[in-house]
């Protein structure tokens, strides 16, 4: 429900930092607000700290430092089980002596709430996540989809505001994910709760997100919303982890009204976006393959070139992939649509490819 | 494609006999070959477990020893009426002196004699002295024999004997079972006996109580040290592993000889609470030769059979568990007991099976630490095994026994399922 998108903090993490072992940190300054009614995801590589983040959210480790807060309120010192926050488990951990009706009503008789008010509510998140038959079955007895669907339901069935949910559908085919991201996304809007999601699928991210936040070495690299993330990365980490990126090195030689004028390292000299660099600074510029054009008509007029040699043609259906050498990288590689009047480059061909100085980000190196 | 394919009768192998054959043959040899490899075990198994059992079941209704000694008695007894309160008339006795005759060369006399005592208190001495008696009889002159017999000991003449004898005459009996329970062969059927020769019962009793108590304890202490050995990280869980089967390490009768220098009334415990003051001097723990004594030994010495079936279990339920029932709202007793107890169940049964099975036919422990109020029925087993050579009854007891083991463990089969035991992972 966007009207219940407040601008007020709802859970925020302020400087907080956690060690396991008392010498390295696993999480390092980490700072993040989140509205009310977000559908936040943290992305990154494995070992990044995105579990232990959720982990510390839930209450199941201690922040090392620093102070999380609910709804205004300090939640360091408040156990687990007083946060009131839903959770989804990687492997759904579901009560296998229990039902599935009995999973469900188990955070209800826990909170004492009647038999026929537990009934009517079970039923009801039964028929939202369309499992209603499936109430008297074992966890067992269940296909893992199915699975899934009950462990999000009993997360949502005692009406948490906060559902956190740590790779919930990494054990799912890719047909069944793509379903249930879609699922999840309607019920959390449907419901308005607020959603952190932790994912290694940057598709996922990207197609569930309101907000991504892109985990690196323990701190946040980017926080952005999903379009921003991928045509505006904000360091060369996140451009070169979220999509596919072309890159050129360099060296910044000026930056004049907020063009970088930068000199790769064959000599070639190229304008460039600014991102996070300075005058002097080594830079790697990035480039997404489908703002590369060869095709001089397409080009707008005046724009550099630069040589490049076609290595590899690949016909992909809906688009082409030409792998070039480009300025000394023979990774670089361009995507053009499947169109009628569309070229098909043969390898061994030398063309020259240009791109707008603006899609041309220069990031640090 | 082969010929072999196309044509429609059987399918033949390579060198022409018909597949199914071949197959079978095949198939034989890898059975034979298997049954080989278990062979030593399977007659091992067979010649020290099944055959006891067997033979055991046997002796406890065998009872051919009355009419393979005095054959003719047993016939000639058909028509005495025990009722009539009188001795039989000559004809028996002159049948019992040929068969005395017989026994008292084959020394099989005093065998019968101890075999009715247990029966008759009397018989064997009265056997023992006839047998000498009969030795010097002439069987063709000495007639009548009522009064010879009666003459040797006047326990002849009386009806007590013979009805001992003609009661006793079938070649299987119900007699030790009935022995086993208190009750003893009347002159109309089973009748209980006296009230102060009623022990066996009681014994039963107290060895159910008694093992039940144990595995209770063992349950109570085994569960936490379980718990803390699944949730340890390896390293510390494997040194605490090594502590709880150290036990396994020393002999039985050393530990057991342990906790009674522990236990007595000049033993360290009590040493301790007296200097603590907690116990006057005078007025002395009695923890030993009494059931406290066995409770506490063999708790301690069953406790690992309760412990690692228990771990084998703990270790599968993954920690995710409990975190999951406290993010749904549980606190931590909760979460334990309604998420992490019920699937601990298993281990529970696996382990009080054994515990339980084992201590309800323990010896050793309760004949070093019980005194008599602390025994068991295996010990009375013992006795009669080893002692009053009364196998019968030893048999009947182990009998019964092993019946009232199969029977709980088919309880068990019924509420908790045994499928639902876990040994292992
Ligand atoms: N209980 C723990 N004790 C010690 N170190 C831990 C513990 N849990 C995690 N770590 C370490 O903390 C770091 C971050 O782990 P974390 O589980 O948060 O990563 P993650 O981003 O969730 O990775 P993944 O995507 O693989 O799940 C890792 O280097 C890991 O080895
Ligand atoms: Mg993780």
């Amino acid at each position: 429900m966007a009207e219940s998108k407040g601008t007020d903090a709802f859970v925020e993490f302020e400087r907080v930092q956690k060690s396991y072992d008392g010498e390295t940190l696993v999480v390092k300054d980490l700072n993040l607000v989140m509205p009310k009614g977000e559908f936040l995801t943290m992305l990154g590589p494995s070992g990044s700290g995105k579990t232990t983040c959720l982990m510390m959210l839930a209450g199941f480790e201690t922040a090392t430092h620093g102070d999380i807060r609910l709804d205004g309120v300090s939640i360091n010192n408040i156990p687990p089980h007083k946060r009131g926050i839903g959770m989804v488990f990687q492997n759904y951990a579901l009560f296998p002596h229990m039902t599935v009706a009995e999973n469900l009503s188990f955070p209800l008789e826990v909170r004492k709430m009647g038999k026929s008010e537990r009934e009517e509510r079970v039923r009801n998140v039964l028929d939202m996540v369309q499992m209603g038959e499936f109430g008297g079955r074992r966890p067992a007895q269940l296909s893992g989809g199915q699975q899934q669907r009950i462990a999000l339901a009993r997360a949502l069935v005692f009406e948490a505001e906060l559902v956190l949910m740590d790779e919930p559908l990494g054990a799912l085919d890719k047909q069944l994910r793509e379903h249930m991201q879609f699922e999840i996304k309607r019920i959390a809007d449907d419901l308005g709760i607020t959603v952190v999601y932790v994912t290694h699928d940057q598709t996922e991210a990207m197609t569930m997100s309101d907000r991504v936040a892109v985990f690196d070495d323990g701190r946040i690299q980017q926080l952005a919303p999903p379009d921003k993330l991928y045509e505006e990365p904000g360091n060369s980490f996140v451009a070169q982890f979220i999509g596919e990126n072309n890159t050129l090195d360099g060296v910044v030689k000026e930056i004049n009204g907020g063009v970088a004028l930068v000199q790769l390292d064959d000599g070639e000299l190229i304008d460039c976006n600014p991102i996070n660099v300075g005058v002097g600074d080594r830079t790697r510029v990035s480039i997404r393959p489908e703002r590369v054009e060869f095709n001089k008509d397409r080009l707008q007029e005046g724009t550099h070139t630069v040589k490049a040699e076609v290595l590899e043609f690949i016909y992909m259906g809906d688009i082409f992939r030409t792998r070039l050498k480009v300025a000394g990288n023979d990774e670089f590689v361009i995507k053009t649509r499947n169109a009628p009047d569309q070229v098909r480059l043969a390898p061994g061909q030398q063309i020259e490819v240009g791109w707008l100085p603006e899609d041309c980000r220069a990031l640090d190196a | 494609m082969t010929d072999a394919t196309q044509h429609s009768g059987p399918m033949l192998a390579a060198d022409g006999t018909p597949l199914k054959r071949s197959l079978a043959r095949a198939l034989r040899m890898q059975k034979i070959r298997a049954l080989m490899l278990i062979a030593p075990l399977l007659i091992f198994v067979l010649v020290t477990f099944i055959l006891p059992i067997a033979d055991m079941l046997f002796r406890s209704v065998e009872n051919q020893i009355v009419r393979d000694t005095l054959p003719k008695t047993v016939i000639a007894l058909q028509d005495w009426d025990p009722a009539s309160g009188a001795a039989p008339g000559e004809p028996v006795f002159a049948a019992l002196a040929q068969d005395m005759k017989i026994a008292v060369e084959a020394k099989s006399h005093t065998r019968l004699g101890s075999r009715l005592n247990y029966e008759f208190t009397g018989a064997a001495s009265l056997f023992r002295k006839s047998g000498r008696k009969v030795k010097r009889m002439d069987l063709d002159t000495d007639a009548p024999f009522k009064e010879t017999f009666i003459d040797i000991d006047k326990k002849w003449g009386e009806p007590e004997i013979w009805k001992t004898i003609k009661r006793y005459s079938p070649a299987y009996t119900n007699g030790y079972f009935l022995n086993s329970v208190d009750m003893r062969k009347g002159a109309d059927g089973a009748e209980a006996r006296p009230e102060n020769q009623r022990i066996y019962i009681k014994l039963f009793g107290r060895t159910m109580v008694m093992s039940m108590v144990i595995t209770i304890s063992c349950i109570l202490l085994g569960y936490p040290v379980a718990w803390i050995l699944a949730n340890l990280p390896m390293r510390q869980a494997n040194l605490l592993m090594i502590l709880v089967l150290l036990p396994f390490w020393t002999s039985l009768l050393v530990r057991t000889s342990a906790w009674k220098v522990m236990l007595q009334q000049q033993g360290v415990i009590n040493d301790t609470l007296v200097w603590l003051g907690l116990v006057a001097d005078d007025a002395r723990l009695i923890m030993i030769n009494n059931q406290f004594g066995t409770i506490v030994a063999m708790t301690h010495i069953l406790l690992p059979f309760m412990i690692l079936p228990l771990y084998s279990v703990m270790q599968t339920i993954p920690p995710t568990y409990l975190r999951a029932a406290k993010s749904l709202g549980a606190n931590n007793w909760t979460a334990f007991w309604r998420v992490y107890f019920p699937q601990s169940v298993p281990g529970i049964g696996a382990g009080s099976i054994l515990v339980f099975i084992l201590s309800i036919g323990y010896y050793i422990t309760p004949e070093i630490v019980g005194g008599t109020k602390g025994v068991f029925i295996s010990n009375r087993i013992a006795y009669h095994i080893s002692s009053s050579l009364n196998w019968g009854l030893a048999a009947a007891l182990g009998t019964i026994l092993l019946a009232v083991v199969l029977l709980l463990y088919w309880c068990y089969d019924k509420v908790v399922g045994i499928d639902n035991v876990k040994l292992g992972g």
